[in-house]
């Protein structure tokens, strides 16, 4: 926003001379201004989003106050509603699709940018691509049809017999639950990190792998070592790109997550998300109390998209003074 | 040219600006399970009355009843009837108060999957409230087993799966609960969205029918309509008179039959557990909700003529679309209250 509204009138030392007739005239006011208007709009929609929240939620924020955050009933009938178990759900499913996704994205992004021919590497982009487009209730679908069945089957069962030992694998196997969301939701995040990554790789300068090169380091050491750290700060940046998704993602979510607002260590327990409880529980709820809390929980998330980006940019602006001091020594 | 297709387009705007004011529209809103019966009638009436257009917005009953409080439709629809609180609102709010017509009802079923077992299965109401209490934990309890002689039952856990999001079906099913186990209305209670003591949610009918297929020793509970239009197995259930029924139209209409004789004046009426031998007993009513009190003579004289006709010819349209009709008394006794409409 901030470019948009400088760079205009400093376009050229004549700028200042013109009468702001002329300057209408020749369009370069009303591009001004209609284009400012564009961008303050975003300002405006996010101003608004958080004030609709803020009003629509005020029954629910004054009965329950902080304690909505730390109470983990949600309990309709009796107007008990607190946040925690979906504050927990969307937390869990989303480190769990990260912990899966970053590693097969970045490594999946690294082949195509640097190790496979360009004609191979444009055609898997293609797809990527296709991927990242697919609408996410069909990836809700292919988590009923396909992932749940061999989650309960064979995923699940096996996990229990060899790591059933960890808190994380306890319990009988459902197939649907936290697991089977995270898994979901590292499928539809995966697209995101390739494509983004791989832009970000190519675009790394061609001396810095062939000064690597020069010196006498494997292919594998100038991608490793020169290359990726070049390239961090814009691979951090998709894998933040991919998280957003991954905490405001519902359809999917809702059709694997098993729905049910409980806190469990087992990651092969049911449970529910911010973004799933509220698109299945809103068309429908009944009593002021009841849909406020729903409200409340969107501006919760909100909150914690909000927090998470903040991280992202501090995390960004760290790793780039770091990732240059070591490109540029 | 140019001033030719002007013209056109003028007189073309005209017209269907003149059409559209000959046509009077009324908007309503409100319950999911109903909408395919009301979209016909209100497709049917249409062809009898093409003056009159009405449209329908399934958005689900809490929306319904919201929205007809804030006065944004013309008449809500709802598979729940509206609470003393509710109508207390509307009462304040615009000075009279709103009037429940039932439509057609509904049942809902339970329905399961246990591996070797094809019977159809009789559940007494303790069996499934303990099961969705989470005190019936196995297949093999002897709360199922003895009304199920000859069924081998397997020693397995029980998988409950429940309506993840808030619905009309929750409501029946909950209210029944409610109504047979004193244990269940203390601690869990009647609602569109209750706090489930256990289980798995499934995203409307087809997520609990899908959870249930998929998982062995799974029980679910879905809309008679839709387990018969997929052809899905579901459990006769224990009645008040001590009869297992197995969920039919005809049964549900029973069921109806039998509460119309203690049917209130503003047909808030729930008719779980309904008395009768013959009756379902996890059967409800569906209602549209209307103002008392309609300002505008054209929309009131639609309205009314509208549900007259639904009360008479518009029942006939009801069992081919696996709706049950209601019973006589009921549309009578509806006829009688819609002169209260003013």
């Amino acid at each position: 926003m901030a470019t948009t509204s400088t760079t205009v009138p400093s376009a050229g030392p004549l700028a200042g001379s013109r009468s702001l007739l002329s300057r209408l005239r020749d369009g370069d006011e009303i591009a001004r201004l209609i284009t400012f208007l564009f961008a303050a709009s975003v300002v405006l929609i996010t101003v608004m989003l958080v004030y609709e929240l803020w009003q629509g939620s005020a029954l629910a924020r004054h009965r329950f106050g902080l304690s909505f955050l730390r109470n983990s009933v949600w309990d309709p009938v009796f107007d008990q509603f607190g946040a925690l178990p979906f504050i927990y759900g969307t937390v869990v499913t989303s480190a769990v699709a990260l912990l899966i996704a970053v590693p097969l994205g970045i490594g999946a992004a690294i082949f195509l940018a640097e190790l496979a021919p360009l004609r191979l590497s444009d055609t898997l982009e293609f797809f990527i691509d296709l991927l990242a487009a697919v609408p996410s209730v069909i990836y809700g679908l292919l988590g009923i049809f396909i992932i749940v069945p061999l989650m309960r089957q064979v995923v699940q069962p096996q996990l229990k017999r060899f790591l059933g030992f960890l808190l994380l694998f306890r319990g009988p196997a459902f197939g649907l639950g936290f697991l089977t969301a995270g898994v979901v939701l590292a499928i539809m995040i995966i697209p995101y990190i390739i494509s983004v990554s791989r832009e970000i790789l190519l675009s790394v300068p061609r001396d810095q792998r062939e000064a690597a090169l020069a010196l006498g380091s494997t292919r594998w050491e100038s991608t490793w070592k020169v290359v990726v750290p070049f390239a961090r700060t814009g691979i951090i940046g998709s894998i933040f790109l991919a998280l957003a998704r991954a905490l405001g993602e519902t359809m999917a979510v809702t059709m694997v997550i098993g729905n049910t607002p409980i806190i469990s260590s087992s990651l092969l327990s049911p449970g529910d998300s911010i973004a799933s409880v509220i698109a299945s529980q809103f068309k429908e709820a009944t009593g002021e109390l009841y849909t406020q809390s729903l409200i409340l929980l969107g501006l919760v998330l909100f909150l914690l998209t909000f927090i998470l980006n903040g991280l992202a940019r501090v995390m960004i602006v760290v790793t780039s003074q770091r990732g240059s001091g070591m490109a540029h020594p | 040219m140019k001033r030719i297709v002007g013209i056109v387009l003028v007189g073309l705007g005209l017209a269907s600006f003149l059409l559209a004011r000959a046509t009077l529209s009324i908007t309503g809103a409100g319950a999911t399970f109903p909408y395919p019966m009301y979209s016909k009638w209100f497709d049917e009436y249409h062809k009898k009355n093409p003056s009159l257009e009405i449209n329908y917005q399934s958005i689900g009953s809490g929306g319904g009843i919201k929205q007809i409080t804030e006065g944004t439709v013309d008449f809500g629809a709802s598979d729940g009837p509206m609470t003393d609180e509710q109508l207390k609102t509307y009462q304040d709010k615009h000075g009279f108060g709103i009037l429940h017509f039932p439509t057609v009802l509904g049942a809902v079923v339970p329905t399961y999957n246990i591996p070797g077992v094809t019977a159809s299965l009789n559940f007494t109401p303790e069996a499934l409230a303990g099961i969705y209490l989470g005190k019936v934990t196995k297949w093999n309890d002897p709360l199922i087993t003895s009304v199920n002689p000859g069924v081998n039952l397997p020693a397995d856990d029980i998988i409950v799966v429940h309506r993840a999001e808030s619905s009309g079906t929750t409501y029946v099913w909950t209210d029944f609960l409610s109504k047979v186990s004193e244990e269940w209305k203390t601690k869990v209670g009647k609602s569109t969205a209750v706090k489930w003591p256990v289980g798995l949610g499934g995203q409307g009918n087809e997520g609990v029918t899908g959870t249930v297929k998929n998982t062995p020793d799974a029980i679910g509970y879905v809309e008679l309509i839709y387990a018969e239009s997929n052809k899905i197995p579901y459990g006769n259930v224990k009645n008040a008179a001590g009869v297992f029924v197995k969920a039919s139209l005809a049964g549900v209409t029973a069921a109806a039959a039998g509460a119309a004789k203690a049917m209130p004046d503003d047909f808030r009426v729930s008719i779980t557990n309904a008395p009768g031998k013959d009756a379902y007993p996890i059967s409800s009513f569906t209602w549209l909700l209307i103002p008392s009190k309609i300002s505008d003579s054209a929309k009131r004289d639609a309205i009314k003529g509208f549900v007259s006709w639904m009360l008479a010819d518009g029942q006939n349209y009801a069992e081919a679309l696996s709706y049950a009709r209601l019973p006589k008394e009921v549309v009578a006794k509806e006829k009688q209250a819609l002169t209260n409409i003013q």
